[in-house]
């Protein structure tokens, strides 16, 4: 009897130490996990944090030279074929009946109106591009993780893992993104993410003739972004969908979708 | 320790092990996997190293004002804000290397016309041009400084700038009455448009002049300024370039 409650007093010692050195393992675990976290901490100059990125475009002062389509496929090597665009231009013309005629007007403004003049009531020309959500549907799907949401609010892709199954592609409610022909992953609009990290402009806002593009910090006060939001009536494309689109536009046309 | 073991059942200390073995192979191919693909922070991080790293084709507008004192000129005219890629491309490789790399210099009608070309679907007021009927063939360059762009001489006719204006009015009933009829336009308003502009007719009474019972004018609709239209002024309902006959 009392060699059973000896060895029952041995077990519990036995099962004391086992756990309280599985407990220091994990202590310990759980430090040095921290520690490597840290050493992988970001060295350059630029602070993401300090950064909020959109854009505003003024489609009353949009003449459709396409100026920043052809821009945009030299910066950022963007196939030359008139089927992929990381920003593109839609000619809208508004006829007389109420009809409502939507065309991509193709790079350097090729595509001229087919509507004979005196049948329009309206036509005028929305500038596209991905709308950088703060809800982005195309993150959402994205089944391996490729595509994210950077901390300055840019959505950007990962080439080397993305697995091109398009799930994004058909996610995006505006049409942004599409797959690349060579790489066959998919491609979108990154706001130029290497020209603004440098303090340039976009590609796009640069050559833009008649500053139909705005682009700026949403965390800066000073930004021409933040003062052209205070100064217009502002409009996001399909905002019944909950993307929190990050471009924003004004005097758009109720027919724009 | 191997009485202690010995104290449970086999059968557990096998499910123990196969357990065990489970938990140790993922540890093991977890820790031989790179980083990147298992932390999310650092996936991310390199994406955006590896984003940011892509090369810059458009040197921005700041850069070529240090060499080109053409950059200055261009501060007073239309094309003020333009910024010089905009018609010379993309120039990085030129700033890095000015001798060697020229960037382009468009001559010809068709670049002028990207932007110039009449189209209906472009914003009113901004300038266009008809390029099968504006002197064709020849380059805008020959009249226009591209760096300080402006009619080469003053409009003679207001037609010249309003030709919609112009064309609706010659089938209207006041095809034979001048602008300057309604419009006071200063001599200023020719050279800059925007800044001077001319004149229109504020009131109802402008329209009475030839519209009313009691005037002189002969031929024109007569009305009653007191009934007709009440609080509405008169080019609310009629188009005064086109008015309606009824």
């Amino acid at each position: 009897m009392s060699l059973s409650t000896h060895a029952g007093a041995g077990v519990i010692m036995e099962r004391r130490k086992f756990v309280s050195k599985l407990f220091t393992v994990l202590a310990s675990f759980t430090v040095l996990k921290g520690f490597f976290k840290k050493a992988h901490a970001t060295p350059t100059g630029y602070d993401t944090s300090q950064h909020y990125y959109g854009m505003g475009i003024q489609v009353d002062k949009c003449i459709g030279c396409g100026m920043c389509v052809e821009a945009c496929k030299i910066e950022n090597d963007v196939p030359k074929e008139p089927f992929f665009y990381r920003t593109w231009v839609e000619r809208y013309v508004i006829e007389m009946d109420g009809n409502v005629i939507v065309q991509n007007i193709n790079g350097y403004a090729e595509g001229r109106s087919l509507v004979k003049e005196k049948d329009v009531l309206r036509s005028f020309f929305v500038p596209k591009l991905c709308n950088q959500c703060d809800n982005p549907p195309c993150v959402q799907v994205c089944p391996v993780g490729a595509t994210f949401k950077t901390e300055d609010g840019v959505i950007l892709v990962d080439g080397n893992r993305c697995i091109g199954c398009r799930y994004c592609v058909q996610a995006c409610p505006y049409g942004a993104r599409f797959i690349h022909p060579e790489t066959q992953t998919a491609q979108k609009c990154t706001f130029c993410y290497h020209r603004i990290t440098k303090g340039l402009l976009p590609a796009c806002v640069e050559v833009c003739p008649t500053q139909a593009r705005i682009f700026g910090d949403l965390k800066s006060k000073a930004s021409p972004l933040t003062r052209f939001k205070r100064m217009n009536k502002i409009h996001v494309l399909k905002p019944a969908l909950n993307t929190e689109p990050k471009v924003y536009y004004s005097d758009l046309d109720g027919e724009v979708r | 320790m191997k009485q202690f073991i010995s104290r449970y059942p086999d059968a557990l200390i096998r499910v123990l092990v196969v357990f065990g073995l489970v938990i140790g192979g993922v540890l093991i191919i977890r820790s031989l996997l790179p980083p990147h693909l298992k932390n999310t922070a650092i996936h991310i991080q390199m994406t955006v190293d590896s984003e940011k790293v892509k090369p810059v084709k458009y040197a921005g507008s700041s850069v070529c004002g240090d060499c080109h004192e053409e950059a200055n000129i261009k501060k007073g005219g239309y094309h003020k804000n333009l910024s010089c890629e905009t018609c010379h491309g993309p120039a990085q490789a030129h700033a890095e290397n000015p001798d060697e790399k020229k960037p382009q210099a468009p001559r010809k009608r068709e670049f002028c016309e990207h932007c110039h070309t009449y189209d209906h679907s472009r914003p009113t007021g901004f300038p266009q041009i008809n390029p099968v009927a504006h002197n064709p063939l020849k380059p805008c360059i020959l009249c226009h400084n591209p760096h300080d762009p402006k009619p080469p001489m003053t409009p003679g006719e207001c037609s010249a700038c309003h030709a919609e204006i112009a064309r609706t009015k010659a089938v209207s009933p006041h095809v034979l009455l001048e602008c300057t009829t309604c419009h006071i336009t200063p001599e200023n308003h020719k050279i800059t448009p925007r800044v001077v502009k001319a004149s229109i007719p504020s009131e109802r009474e402008f329209c009475g002049k030839c519209h009313t019972k009691e005037s002189q004018v002969k031929e024109t609709p007569k009305i009653d300024l007191a009934t007709h239209g009440e609080k509405y002024l008169c080019w609310q309902c009629h188009y005064p370039h086109m008015p309606e006959l009824e």
